[in-house]
Parts: C-alpha cells; sequence; structure tokens
C-alpha cells in the first residue's frame, strides 16, 4: 500500500520553548525527519558583557524559568572559580538542598503534567483531575514540596534571590527546615503511590546507542561541580567543557547542536543515572528495580522512570541534608572577596542534564566574556537522529500517520527539553 | 461557579509566551494549595506549555515576554484580535525586561558573538509588547507574583476594578522589619520601584533590581541624593536602574 503523509507540528506542546517536529514520509519510507528549533535568540553571552560579576546570576538566572537556580549556581560557580572565592561549607550545603528542590519541582512538573497525559492520553493533566484525582494530588504535592525547599533556601521558587557569590545572603531558618523535614517524611507515601501508578503505564520499546554525558565525581550522585564523563569512557576536566560540547549550527533550528565522540550525545536524567547509578541513595536503587531500569539503558523513553527515580533519591537526600543543616549554627554562610581577574567554568547537573557556564572576568569583575551551554542544546541532535531511528521503526512496524506522530511528540517530551533556555 | 454570591462565568483564558524563559507562565502552575480552586475559575483555551487543546475562542489573553522578531509582531497582533482583555504577563511584556539589556550592543555583533556565520533573524532591541498593540491590564514582576495574579483574574472574573500597588517596595520592606540594605552599603532601588512584591529580594539580604518598574510619583532627584549621602557607586546605580529596563526613562536623567 502507498503511503505517503507529512507530519508538522507547529510549536510542540507541553514543552518549554518553541520547537517544531517535521517528518515526510513517501511510499511508507521515511524521507526526513527533522526537529526544528524556531525560539527567538535572546543573546545572554553577549548581556553579560561589561556587567558586574555580582549582578551576573541575576541575569543569568532568567535564561530558565524552570532552571534558574542551576544557571544561578553555575554562573555562581564559575565566576568563584575565576576570581578565587571559596564558599563556606555550609553555603554550599545550602545550594545542594536548593538544587534539590528546583531538580524535584522540575521533575514532578514533567512527569505529572507534561508527560502523564501522553501515557494517559489526554491533551493535559486537567481531565487527570477526574480520572486519577490521586495521582495529580502527589504530582502537585511533590511538586510544592520542591517549591518549598526552594523557597526557604532561596528566598523563591522562581529566580533566586539570596544564592550570591561568595555564599548565601540569608539562611533558611531552623524552624522552616524542621517544617520541611516533616512535610518530607508526610509526602514520601505520595511517592511511592505516584511510583504504583507510573508501573502500570507501557514506555514505547524503541532503542538507539547513544552517549551519555554527566558529571562524576564519585562520591555522591551529582549536582555541583565535578568531572565530565561520558558513557563511552571520556573523562575530562570541568574547564574543558569546549571538548565535551564541541557546538555547532544547523540551518533549520535557532538553537546550537552538540556531540562528543558519536553523531550525538544525550544529558539529562537517564545519563546521570547511566554513569552514576552507585551513587544513587538506596530508595532511588529500589525504585529503579522496580521498573528493571538498570545501567546503561538507551532507550530515552525511559528518562521519564530515571526521572521518577532521582525524585526518590532527591526527597531520601534533602531529608539527610536538612539533618545537617539543623545540626550546624548557619552563621558561617558567606565569604568575603574581592574582584580580580580570571576565567573559568561552572558545570552543575540542572534537572535536565550537565548546564555549563563559563566566565571571564576582568581586575575590576566585570564580566568580559561568557559562554552558556544549555542541557537541552546538548540533547538537541539526540533528539533529531532520534526522531529519524524512531519514525523508521514505527513506519517498518506498520504503524499509521496518527500512531507516528504520537510516538514522535513523546519521544520529544520524554527528553523534557527546555527550548528558549536552548536558545540563550 | 459561585464567588462572594455572584455566579460567575468560566473565564475564557489563553497564555501565549514570546520571547522570554517562561517563568512567568510557570507561576501559574505554582502556589499548589490554591491551584484546584484557581483553575475551576478559569476555561484554558489555549496554553501550548501545558496543554495540547489549542481553542481560539478565548476572551483573555495573557501575554509573557518581549518582542525580538518580526513574526511575533504578527502573532501579537492576531492575538489582541481575538482577546476583549490582553494582559501584559511579566516584566519582560511589560517593559522589555533584561532582554533589554541587548539593546546597548550592535545587532550584527549579538549575532556574530553567539552563532559566528550564521544567519540569524532578530530585531535591533527587545520591546515590550505596549508598542504593537493595546494593552488592558499590565502585572509586572520577574517573576510575577502568583497571589497578585490570581487577585487580578478574580477582579477579571468579578468585573471589579484591579489596581496595582501605587507606593515603592520600601512600605512593605518596613513591614517585614527588614535592616534596610543601604545601612549595608547597597544600593537598593526599594525607595523607587513599584511594592507587591512583598520585598521578596531585600527580604533575601539582596537588593531590589526594580523589576516592577517605578512606583507612581517616585522621587529620583531624592533617591540620587540618597546614593551620593550613603557614598555609593553612581555606576552601579545605573546598572540596576538599567537592569530589567523599567527605568529607561530616567537612565540619563541628571539627578
Amino acid at each position: 500500500m502507498k503511503v505517503d503523509f507529512n507530519i508538522d507540528i507547529h510549536h510542540l506542546p507541553r514543552v518549554e520553548g518553541h520547537g517544531d517536529i517535521r517528518i515526510s514520509v513517501r511510499d511508507g519510507k521515511l524521507v526526513d525527519a527533522k526537529w526544528a528549533v524556531v525560539e527567538t535568540p535572546r543573546f545572554f553571552e553577549v548581556m553579560v558583557k561589561g556587567l558586574s560579576a555580582e549582578r551576573v546570576p541575576f541575569l543569568t538566572s532568567r535564561i530558565c524559568g524552570i532552571c534558574s537556580i542551576s544557571h544561578s549556581l553555575a554562573s555562581i560557580r564559575s565566576l568563584e572559580r575565576a576570581m578565587q572565592i571559596t564558599p563556606p561549607e555550609t553555603a554550599r550545603i545550602i545550594r545542594l538542598l536548593a538544587m534539590h528542590g528546583e531538580t524535584l519541582q522540575s521533575h514532578a512538573l514533567h512527569l505529572f503534567f507534561l508527560a502523564a497525559p501522553d501515557f494517559a492520553g489526554t491533551p493535559s493533566a486537567v481531565p487527570l483531575l477526574q480520572s486519577h484525582p490521586e495521582v495529580v494530588e502527589a504530582g502537585l504535592m511533590l511538586k510544592e514540596l520542591g517549591n518549598e525547599l526552594s523557597i526557604a533556601t532561596t528566598g523563591r521558587a522562581t529566580h533566586p534571590v539570596s544564592l550570591v557569590l561568595g555564599g548565601v545572603s540569608k539562611a533558611p531558618s531552623k524552624q522552616r527546615l524542621a517544617e520541611i523535614k516533616q512535610m518530607i517524611v508526610d509526602r514520601k507515601p505520595m511517592l511511592d503511590k505516584a511510583t504504583e501508578f507510573f508501573k502500570t503505564l507501557t514506555i514505547p520499546d524503541f532503542v538507539r546507542e547513544t552517549e551519555f554525558i554527566s558529571l562524576f565525581d564519585g562520591e555522591s550522585y551529582p549536582y555541583i561541580g565535578g568531572d565530565l564523563v561520558t558513557t563511552d569512557g571520556v573523562r575530562r576536566d570541568e574547564n574543558d567543557y569546549l571538548a565535551m560540547t564541541n557546538e555547532y549550527t544547523v540551518e533549520f533550528a535557532t538553537t546550537k547542536f552538540t556531540k562528543v565522540s558519536r553523531e550525538s550525545s544525550a544529558a539529562g536524567a537517564l545519563a546521570r543515572f547511566n554513569n552514576n547509578y552507585d551513587l544513587l541513595h538506596p530508595q532511588a536503587k529500589a525504585a529503579a528495580e522496580a521498573f528493571g531500569l538498570k545501567p546503561v539503558c538507551h532507550n530515552p523513553f525511559m528518562n521519564n522512570v530515571a526521572q521518577l527515580v532521582e525524585c526518590h533519591h532527591l526527597v531520601a537526600d534533602a531529608e539527610e541534608i536538612i539533618d545537617c543543616l539543623l545540626d550546624d549554627d548557619l552563621r558561617d554562610i558567606k565569604a568575603d572577596y574581592k574582584p580580580r581577574a580570571g576565567a573559568a567554568t561552572g558545570a552543575v547537573e540542572a534537572p535536565r542534564g550537565v548546564l555549563y557556564h563559563y566566565m571571564e572576568t576582568d581586575e575590576n569583575g566585570k564580566v568580559v566574556k561568557g559562554d552558556c551551554i544549555i542541557p537541552t542544546t546538548q540533547n538537541n541532535a539526540n533528539i533529531h537522529y532520534d526522531l529519524h531511528a524512531l519514525a523508521e521503526q514505527a513506519l517498518a512496524q506498520g504503524k499509521g500517520e496518527k500512531e507516528v506522530e504520537k510516538l514522535c511528540e513523546m519521544l520529544v517530551r520524554s527528553y523534557d527539553p527546555c527550548i528558549s533556555c536552548s536558545v540563550h | 461557579m459561585n464567588h462572594l454570591g455572584f455566579d460567575i462565568e468560566k473565564l475564557k483564558i489563553g497564555s501565549f509566551d514570546f520571547t522570554c524563559c517562561e517563568g512567568c507562565q510557570l507561576q501559574l502552575a505554582n502556589k499548589e494549595s490554591t491551584l484546584p480552586e484557581f483553575l475551576a475559575l478559569l476555561d484554558i483555551r489555549n496554553f501550548r506549555e501545558i496543554s495540547s487543546e489549542r481553542l481560539d475562542d478565548y476572551d483573555i489573553a495573557l501575554v509573557e515576554g518581549s518582542i525580538t522578531r518580526q513574526d511575533e509582531v504578527e502573532r501579537l497582533k492576531a492575538i489582541r484580535a481575538q482577546a476583549k482583555v490582553l494582559v501584559a504577563y511579566g516584566t519582560c511584556a511589560c517593559f522589555g525586561g533584561m532582554n533589554a539589556q541587548k539593546n546597548k550592543f550592535d545587532k550584527e555583533e549579538c549575532i556574530r558573538t553567539v552563532y559566528g556565520d550564521k544567519e540569524i533573524d532578530t530585531m535591533q532591541e527587545s520591546h515590550k509588547i505596549s508598542d504593537f498593540v493595546k494593552v488592558d491590564y499590565s502585572i509586572p514582576g520577574c517573576p510575577v507574583n502568583k497571589e497578585e495574579v490570581e487577585r487580578i483574574v478574580v477582579s477579571i472574573a468579578t468585573r471589579s476594578p484591579i489596581s496595582l500597588p501605587k507606593y515603592p517596595v520600601c512600605v512593605e520592606c518596613k513591614q517585614r522589619l527588614n535592616t534596610c540594605l543601604f545601612d549595608l552599603g547597597e544600593v537598593c532601588l526599594g525607595p523607587i520601584s513599584r511594592a507587591g512584591c512583598d520585598a521578596v529580594c531585600p527580604s533575601g539580604k539582596t537588593v531590589c533590581l526594580g523589576c516592577r518598574g517605578p512606583a507612581d510619583d517616585i522621587n529620583y532627584d531624592s533617591f540620587v541624593q540618597l546614593v551620593r549621602e550613603h557614598g555609593l557607586s553612581e555606576d552601579e546605580m545605573k546598572e540596576k536602574l538599567a537592569f530589567y529596563n523599567g527605568f529607561a526613562e530616567y537612565l540619563n536623567h541628571e539627578g
């Protein structure tokens, strides 16, 4: 049978930013599959030029509304390393808790409100309020827990207030930390309930081998700083980020593409999982086992499961970090510093994967050069080539236009892309 | 639904994003404790970030982001033509936002720095949406304050008057018993910026950068005097005034 169709999804819904999926099929054969990002560019790397270093994290955190804490901390880390500032240990722990809060709210938003409707066959999470109220409720409660962690540690859920060069400007109150610890204890059962729900969903069977890139320090599951590693065995220093990204432009997208050893590579929850499985909290490992998720997994749809596994890690680890802070006097939270000339990279694991900010300062502490490489930028090429392979596989299985379209949408969403951030 | 004894029709609402981080739209999904009630007020017709459904018969359009490309102007005009009420949502939409920091650089330099030789379509300046269409209400903030959004949306639903605080951030900062950041040696825009954020930044011991723009009837000369009296840097003051583009008209003002 002659099968001809074009799929042209303009501004893919339930992702952040504007991206199109373009696929054409002639005589049942795939002719073209593109991941075309059409977002407007914003030029943050130009905007930082001439700005005081201490103001930069407030600017760069506006690259993304979902992972503003990661952007703030990537800038802070790069500038602290450039200007040789060592933040106090207490500030380091508070920052880590802030990252946990952000990742938890981001993962909950993606899993329950952006991805779950795909699996349930609904256009949004709103119908799920009727059909699966307990799941939506669990999602909201986990997302709120993430936001409460962020508010307690940074002053606000989106665009942090108290993350500054040298440490943090204000420590969380012990009373608030104790309240959040209780919130964690109360909400853990909801995470278990949500896990039961996700176990009932069918994950599409699709594998395209790729190279997964993440941070790695060998001591703890990675969030702030460390070496850069890939599942193909590459290991580099944080400052060598260009060797791990190799950015290039493509004609059909306003975002850039990257690669390491192959035609594309992937960052994100699944990449972190694949590179750092041994460092996960035992409760998270148990959740992974329940889904049969083991490293190295090459099914991109399993990124959703890896995010859920990470939620278990985040909640368990946040509880331990809060205990640590409750034993601290929370006084030594910010180091003094003088501006100086320097250059360095700050890498953090944002919810969607490794995020690099490179900054150069002059002797007055003004930024003279900046470079930001966002996780979705590192996933774009992988999404692009995955789309091609997935569409071919689906056509070979005799799937029709609507099924191919749905699978392709789900595939892109499984990466939890943050497109407006990738065009920065 | 019923609110204060009035029967209210659900608001047919659309949410649209232009050049921005989408952090303001994200606020609609925050404040989880009131979210189901807030959603009950709304009939979401078009909200790409959370729903695949796209219907074009909305009455209210929340527009987020600044305008930086010609195709955005066309899209914005089409939204204006459909909407009975258009709300500029967040600092980028209200003032051009921190996206406007690129305005001081030549467009070609911006493109070359980020994209090298690749051709990229972009305007020289980041524009506020009122540069192109009539705006009925503005909700400033980077990001918007969800409580204020809820208040304004409920006011639209109940046809109640809508207003933003006229007074500066200092009022709210004092209510929270914070130490004044000027006394800690910092230039803070709290004395001249519009309140409504509950002084969230100074309460976290960082300065106000004026994301909500100028308060009504500000005394700019007195503010400059305050900076001078404290022996603080006027360059730093100007960097902060330029941060969100809300004080563009004051930047070349001789205080």
